[in-house]
């Protein structure tokens, strides 16, 4: 059953494991990666997601793509913690000979469903595989991850006519909406304006939603994959390094490695965060037991 | 050598053979269906045929997509958009996964004609060969085209196919059709003065140039190479070993293409051979024009090749 306070709990791991591992390997992306882990956790451990981890490619599963690919880490922490492998092999990642590569790598890790890395791709990709699904006559959606960033690669919206065109109602975009990038603001790079006003003039339904609050995004997940008629994206206004203070809002966390002592700082953050939202069920269920009693 | 046909016409239909044959084949093509003739595969199944509109980067990642269903899927569009425009997506989506996409642009190389440099692709070959997991093959006729697509179908994971749009002489007999392989080059006259191996359009071509040789009494060896990528190296070798002289001929590059290949072979083995030429557009853009002038003054005709050899 949903329990967006146990999803909660997961993303909140899922982002100690991020930071953890980005500082093992002294290299990746922590800043779009902690922006899109409720979104991930809400796909995986929310009920979203029709998949068997034990069985990664039964033929039903619904398809998670990470367009973003750069933020590999938040991919790897959820695949871990469903159980396609081991949580400790998180540490890993970046190091020769690692199914952990810097971008993911379809070919050694399972629950990787195809190598991304080049941004701008996956939307195309994703089309491809719901038409062919939907031509199968499978029930099985197909759910994709990009940056907004990433939305200045053309092939994106090439992807977008082509999408709504085919009215691929088995295919659900999220874009994650943390206004960073590389070189600054989005804003002042290369201004994207109105995401959602863009996608519903191609076709699209589209909804705009609080990128992390879990049950928001459970609902609008549901909402998205119930729209048959035509494909749906959920536009997440995230933060760019969410849960860790110091990365919050930064740019320069786009792609840097936290120092030791940096992560030590952000686990303690993280964990006192999860602290705290134990305690808050703890009142909770104690408020429960005494109206019970 | 009468009869003549572009490379191209395999392509639509050999799709439809695949389709009755029970592969679970789609062709993905931008806006060019009639001219690269996928577009027969979607008369014959309108699933099966996928247009995205004058979209190529969208056209290899909506193939790389189908292709993660476990489908054949062949890819349209002119070789210099197909290819060029797209690289990035066959680099890092088709390549890097190892998809089971195949990348079979029409009207590559100078016989596109009167369209001019722009579409006149004479990088495609050193674009596809360099790619790790790629598989490169050139037919030199509508027959050795359709050899071509149904190995590509056959054969798992990326394979680039090297079509055109000019009317070509046809060199082989449909009964020959299970006689190509991938890795194999084929001879098709045997010689002992010197070894032209050639690909695509210019097999015809070295073929020509052999009887204007034999003329003078020179025994031309003519070795349609048609897999580039394996390249035939033991055929190659044991030829040049013979005569000593090699030619390549292409409607290429001599940067990258057939050329450079055969050179890195030889370059192995030193002094198998005393001499080795490359016909082939020399690190130039194309121009307007028709096949005869454009062969004529690019020197990839048939008298090119013999004046070569003669010199």
């Amino acid at each position: 059953m949903f329990d967006a306070k146990q999803v909660k709990s997961k993303a909140q791991a899922m982002r100690r494991d991020i930071v953890a591992s980005i500082t093992a390997a002294g290299s990746g992306h922590p800043g779009g990666s902690l922006s899109a882990t409720d979104i991930l956790a809400t796909l995986y451990f929310g009920e979203v997601l029709n998949h068997r981890p034990e069985e990664p490619s039964w033929p039903e599963r619904d398809r998670f793509i990470l367009s973003k690919g750069h933020a590999a880490p938040v991919l790897y922490a959820a695949l871990a913690h469903a159980g396609y492998f081991p949580v400790e092999e998180l540490t890993s990642l970046r190091k020769f000979g690692s199914r952990l590569q810097g971008h993911p790598d379809m070919h050694k890790l399972p629950g990787v469903e195809v190598s991304t890395g080049s941004l701008g791709q996956g939307l195309s990709i994703a089309a491809g595989l719901a038409l062919a699904l939907r031509n199968q006559g499978s029930q099985a959606q197909v759910f994709v991850l990009l940056g907004d960033g990433e939305l200045q690669e053309g092939q994106v919206w090439e992807a977008a006519m082509f999408a709504a065109h085919q009215r691929l109602g088995n295919l659900i975009a999220i874009v994650d909406n943390n206004n960073l990038q590389i070189d600054g603001q989005v804003e002042e790079v290369n201004s994207l304006g109105d995401i959602a006003a863009k996608f519903s003039a191609f076709g699209w339904q589209a909804q705009t939603v609080e990128g992390h609050e879990i049950a928001a995004l459970k609902s609008a997940l549901d909402a998205a994959a119930a729209h048959s008629a035509g494909p749906a994206v959920l536009i997440a206004s995230t933060v760019k390094g969410k849960g860790v203070s110091f990365m919050e809002n930064q740019c320069g966390w786009h792609g840097k490695a936290p120092s030791q002592e940096q992560c030590d700082s952000a686990l303690l953050e993280l964990g006192q965060l999860e602290q705290l939202a134990e305690l808050e069920q703890l009142e909770q269920l104690e408020q429960l037991t005494e109206v019970g009693a | 050598m009468s009869e003549l046909k572009a490379t191209r016409a395999a392509y639509g239909e050999t799709l439809v053979e695949l389709l009755e044959a029970g592969v679970d084949v789609y062709a993905v093509d931008a806006d060019l269906a009639g001219s690269t003739t996928t577009a027969k595969l979607a008369a014959a199944d309108p699933r099966r045929h996928v247009n995205v509109g004058i979209a190529e980067a969208n056209m290899i990642g909506v193939a790389a997509g189908i292709s993660l269903t476990g489908a054949t899927v062949f890819t349209g569009s002119f070789a210099v958009f197909g290819t060029g425009r797209a690289y990035d997506q066959i680099r890092n989506t088709v390549c890097y996964g190892n998809l089971n996409v195949k990348v079979a642009p029409t009207h590559a190389g100078i016989s596109v004609g009167p369209d001019g440099g722009s579409h006149q692709m004479v990088e495609d070959i050193a674009l596809m060969r360099v790619l790790p997991n790629m598989r490169v093959l050139v037919p030199a006729d509508y027959i050795s085209a359709k050899a071509a697509l149904r190995i590509a179908a056959a054969t798992a994971g990326p394979v680039y196919v090297r079509l055109g749009r000019a009317n070509v002489p046809l060199l082989y007999e449909a009964s020959e059709l299970e006689d190509f392989a991938l890795g194999q080059a084929r001879v098709l006259r045997q010689g002992s003065d010197v070894s032209i191996i050639a690909c695509g359009v210019e097999v015809a071509l070295a073929l020509q140039a052999a009887e204007l040789l034999a003329e003078r009494g020179i025994r031309a060896e003519v070795i349609d190479a048609f897999s580039l990528k394996p390249l035939d190296e033991q055929l190659i070798l044991e030829s040049a070993a013979r005569t000593g002289f090699v030619i390549t001929a292409e409607e290429h590059s001599v940067i990258g293409g057939l050329g450079s290949a055969v050179a890195e072979v030889l370059a192995a083995h030193p002094g198998l051979v005393e001499r080795c030429e490359r016909i082939g557009v020399q690190d130039r853009f194309g121009t307007s024009g028709g096949f005869d002038e454009l062969f004529r003054e690019y020197r990839l005709d048939a008298q090119a090749i013999f004046e070569l050899v003669v010199q």
